[in-house]
């Protein structure tokens, strides 16, 4: 009984009515299929402050997920200014959010560095001036 | 402590989650940036914040936060209702600012988180 | 209550602006909302907020705010300590949450 569910999900950059939607549609998939409960948490929490980076940062951005027995891959692709310095990016309170990003909650630097913390692997690849991808891959054997 | 026995405490208005008046917060945190709220991970946590939006119920559904109380008179809109409902999660509104509600939660015996 | 009192009773670290701890406290407002705090918080309030840049100090200032708490171990930006220094507005630091500061800091105000 080898599975492997696929799914792909657009995300619009500056609509911030809507973010937040893919990742809940994860939570929904990873719910049905059992995953064990903090690992749930984990990749939802990673996943979603990754769809609000392109939502933040970005114009427009696409988030696949796959799943198989063993890992749970999520990989967040999007077009937009890129980063620079991820180095820099990565560092807890580095932020290029705008006010009006801050005032929604967000934009305190903090997303990133929370998406290393919950993720078993992150990968991170950018492209100044064209984009940004983001990829994330849990185990599903449970952490002592 | 009580989902009831908050709003009697914070003479607050609940939303939704009638069906939960029973349901049991062991620990609050208190924030308005949702980055903040997403880094804590303990369960049965009240979230209290002063950002009513579409974010503040996504990152308690991804946080699996099961009360949310909106301090500094925010409402919530028909949507984010919506939202919440469909998570099981149970809204409250309250006049008082972030700090008078922390201060009285905290009077009360509700526990900070860790 | 002064700032200096504060600082005793809840063991809070002094990160700059020490030539305000003479202030005195008529309150509380907690906040991470910039435009929230410009609004709603009053003067001679503590703000608590993890907030660390440089408005965090300019918005102190505008509101005649009594001192300034970063909460969770959060360490203040270099620009944000010296304009406290400016100001002589104390900018504090606990590794308490913000509820847990919050409700210590509402208990000595209002016991
Ligand atoms: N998808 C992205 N596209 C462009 N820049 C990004 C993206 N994700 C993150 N960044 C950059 O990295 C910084 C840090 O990101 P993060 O830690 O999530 O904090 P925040 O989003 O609160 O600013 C952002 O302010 C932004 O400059
Ligand atoms: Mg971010």
């Amino acid at each position: 009984m080898s599975e492997t569910i696929t799914e792909e999900y657009s995300v619009t950059g500056g609509d911030f009515s809507r973010a937040g939607y893919a990742s809940s549609q994860i939570k929904k998939i990873l719910k049905r299929m059992d995953v064990d409960k903090a690992i749930i948490k984990r990749t939802v929490v990673a996943a979603y402050e990754g769809e609000v980076n392109i939502v933040a940062h970005a114009w427009s951005g696409k988030i696949e997920f796959q799943m198989d027995e063993e890992q749970i891959r999520i990989i967040l692709d999007d077009e937009g200014p890129g980063i620079e310095d991820i180095e820099k990016a990565m560092q807890e309170g580095y932020s290029t959010a705008t006010s009006a990003i801050r005032e929604m909650g967000f934009g305190a630097g903090m997303g990133l560095p929370n998406m290393k913390k919950n993720a078993d692997h992150m990968h991170i690849e950018s492209e100044p001036g064209k984009g940004t991808k983001v990829e994330i891959r849990m185990e599903r054997m449970v952490r002592e | 402590m009580k989902v009831k026995e908050i709003i009697r405490i914070l003479d607050a208005r609940l939303l939704c989650g009638e069906d939960q008046l029973d349901y049991t917060v062991e620990m609050a945190f208190a924030s308005d940036l949702m980055s903040d709220v997403l880094t804590q991970n303990n369960d049965h946590v009240l979230l209290i914040t002063g950002l009513a939006n579409m974010q503040t119920i996504r990152t308690a559904e991804m946080s699996d936060i099961n009360c949310i109380v909106f301090a500094r008179n925010k409402k919530a809109t028909p949507e984010m209702v919506e939202l919440a409902e469909e998570s099981d999660i149970v809204l409250i509104e309250c006049r008082y600012s972030l700090f008078k509600t922390c201060g009285l939660l905290y009077q009360a015996g509700v526990k900070p988180i860790f | 209550m002064t700032a200096a009192e504060m600082v005793n009773k809840l063991d809070l670290q002094v990160f700059s602006g020490e030539k305000g701890l003479d202030r005195e406290i008529s309150g509380g407002y907690m906040s991470d909302l910039l435009s929230d705090v410009m609004g709603n918080a009053d003067e001679g309030q503590v703000w608590i907020t993890l907030q660390t840049h440089k408005n965090v100090m300019a918005i102190a200032s505008l509101k005649e705010l009594a001192a300034v708490i970063l909460v969770n171990g959060h360490k203040p930006d270099d620009d944000t300590a010296a304009q406290s220094n400016e100001e002589d507005i104390p900018l504090l630091g606990t590794s308490m949450s913000a509820f847990d500061i919050t409700g210590k800091l509402y208990e000595l105000i209002y016991k």
